[in-house]
């Protein structure tokens, strides 16, 4: 287990090595450098200037710096927010996008659960046909149409619910059903899948022969083996309801990373750019790799396969 | 009753002589002759996937979409890029027939011009996808041992980054047009495809028909392309009809951010952006693209669905 844990470390510190990398080289291609755009800065300042962000030194230099810096937790500072460090305005933001972004997956995988369950419960009947006409509309219907529709509905017209903000808990109910539509699509018809799968099973069987509750089948057997697959997606759901946060933010107004990745994109701030990429991307990353590990920790199998391989 | 009946209708057995009686048999020759039309599988999968009328409604809302974004524009008097200033923000009428936007552009045609662009970038970005998906994927499978474990691992590491940040970078660092759109979303988007083909590969390559085929001396180019991807195209086609609309999303949210294809060039993802500012009072410039994308994306999704259901019968649940 720990070699396994250990292997999924190792690469996944490669793919981030590899994704600053980039990010710092990508940034370097751009022609011309920050100090261009505008007014004309005398020669002299802009020397000063370039000193200043050490941007007058070799690039592989500068690279090896940047290196030590992120590791330090260090992204540089903002070129637009002036005098304002990049990780200090990602640690003000974080908050606000953490908090919708734990509700929407709470809510996603509850409510996909719940639903996928009842679909494979009652196969065919009713329930099971609704759930899966909302799961197809669901995954068909991008984030931000979704989002603007409810804005247009819930807070425009029927004036139920805030436009915009983020004040109270009132105002998570829009941005987090916007968030969560896909999600629970997904996890809905995984569930539903995996559920009539394991309700087939042998073991079912046996366990109706030795006289179990149906209830208890059902907490015992059949959610904690049909559960498995919606462990595998949490890892792509994370990127999905973050990436999708960047968008769901700007239209609700809230002040998360995502709207600072906006601005910073809109604004061309690239030490901004990068910072936030580089931020994602290792949170990604790491709910990538939590999943793994919590994956190898539920299903046996997955150990045997990972001894073999290595 | 009937079996009784039928008893009393036959001659009873001492009338019968041995010249009633003929050897019917099995004819050889007759067993060998092939009765039906011989149905190859792809044939075989079209029939059920035109018997799914879900699947076939589908492929007809694609097919006059398609049609629509192709000659929609040329209905209408107006082009999508001429500015009118006097008549923006308009109301669906009869002049306009989805209204206008606000610099006054008509937009009837620039919904379906939008969604030809959204189109086009779902289908080229899904074609590259396959292209560089069946090489890599097939190599990875075919030869396996080291080029397959390097190879495999590379993909890994590719995959775990993030590909919308990926494609984000390339297009702060690039021109975002079309062509660099197209480019950013298949950086990364060829390797679900890849392990799709790889996982196939892998399974096919030690039966029977690739062993006769290598028997006989077909070499690897012959063996891959002409025994073992030609029998796993079920899964690719599936593979590249679900992740057209993947595409499109992405490129629907990179104009979300100011990097899709630039004003006046609309595609639907931009469209909606635009509507975005003023959408509480002109509903209409948002509803027609946000109706036209949900209506694409879910219809390759059904048709995805009906597809794999056709081509992988095994596979129905």
């Amino acid at each position: 287990m720990v070699r396994y844990i250990a292997n999924k470390l190792f690469y996944t510190l490669i793919s981030l090595f590899i994704l600053i990398s980039a990010t710092f080289f990508l940034m370097k291609a751009i022609p011309g450098d920050p100090f261009m755009s505008e007014k004309k800065v005398p020669e002299e300042i802009r020397q000063r200037l370039m000193e200043q962000y050490g941007l007058d030194k070799p690039v592989f230099q500068q690279y090896i710096k940047y290196l030590g810096d992120i590791v330090q937790g260090d992204l540089g500072i903002s070129m637009k927010k002036i005098n304002q460090e990049v990780s200090d305005i990602i640690g003000q933001t974080f908050s606000a996008s953490l908090k919708l972004g734990l509700v929407a997956i709470v809510v996603s995988v509850i409510i996909g659960v719940v639903l996928g369950l009842l679909a494979a419960l009652y196969h065919r009947k009713i329930i099971d046909n609704i759930t899966m006409v909302l799961a197809v509309l669901g995954i068909a219907v991008p984030s931000f149409v979704l989002a603007s529709l409810l804005q247009y509905v819930f807070a425009s017209k029927l004036h139920w619910l805030p436009t915009m903000g983020f004040k109270g808990p009132l105002y998570y109910v829009l941005p987090v059903a916007a968030l969560s539509a896909q999600p629970i699509a997904f996890i809905a018809r995984l569930t539903r899948s995996s559920m009539l799968e394991v309700l087939h099973a042998d073991y079912i069987k046996t366990a109706k022969a030795k006289g179990l509750s149906w209830f208890a089948i059902l907490t015992r057997h059949v959610v904690r083996n049909g559960i498995m697959p919606v462990v595998t997606y949490m890892g792509p759901m994370t990127a999905n309801i973050v990436t999708g946060s960047v968008v769901i933010e700007q239209i609700f107004g809230i002040g998360g990373i995502g709207k600072q990745f906006v601005q910073a994109i809109t604004s061309r701030d690239y030490p901004m750019i990068m910072g936030i990429t580089i931020f994602y991307g290792a949170l990604l990353m790491i709910a990538r790799l939590v999943t793994d590990v919590a994956y190898g920790l539920i299903d046996p199998r997955i150990k045997l396969n990972a001894r073999k391989e290595g | 009753m009937e079996a009784n009946q039928q008893i009393k209708v036959m001659p009873s057995p001492a009338d019968l002589t041995a010249d009633d009686f003929a050897r019917i048999g099995a004819d050889e020759k007759q067993a060998e002759i092939i009765q039906r039309e011989s149905v190859s599988a792809l044939k075989d999968a079209w029939q059920r996937l035109l018997s799914n009328k879900l699947a076939m409604t589908a492929l007809f809302i694609l097919i006059a979409i398609a049609l629509m974004s192709i000659f929609g524009p040329l209905m209408s008097k107006f082009n999508y890029y001429s500015n009118d200033l006097l008549s923006g923000n308009m109301k669906p009428n009869s002049e306009h027939w989805f209204g206008t936007d606000d610099f006054g552009r008509d937009m009837f045609v620039r919904t379906w011009y939008g969604a030809r662009i959204s189109l086009v970038v779902g289908l080229v970005a899904a074609l590259i996808d396959l292209c560089i998906g069946v090489v890599y994927g097939g190599i990875m499978g075919f030869f396996g041992g080291r080029v397959d474990t390097i190879m495999n691992k590379f993909s890994e590491i590719l995959y775990a980054i993030p590909y919308l940040l990926v494609t984000i970078l390339l297009l702060v660092v690039m021109e975002p047009s079309l062509v660099t759109i197209i480019i950013a979303l298949t950086i990364t988007g060829w390797i679900n495809m890849s392990w799709i083909v790889r996982g196939e590969i892998i399974q096919l390559k030690n039966r029977e028909f690739v062993l006769a085929s290598r028997s006989m001396g077909a070499g690897s180019g012959r063996l891959l392309f002409r025994h073992l991807l030609p029998n796993a195209l079920g899964p690719i086609i599936v593979t590249v009809t679900l992740s057209v609309p993947n595409a499109i999303f992405a490129e629907a949210f990179l104009s979300f951010l100011g990097l899709g294809v630039q004003a006046p060039v609309a595609s639907l993802g931009s469209m909606i952006n635009d509507a975005l500012t003023g959408w509480l009072y002109y509903p209409w410039r948002m509803l027609f693209p946000a109706v036209l994308i949900s209506l694409i994306m879910l219809s390759f999704n059904i048709l995805g669905d009906g597809l794999r259901d056709a081509l992988d019968p095994n596979l129905k649940n």
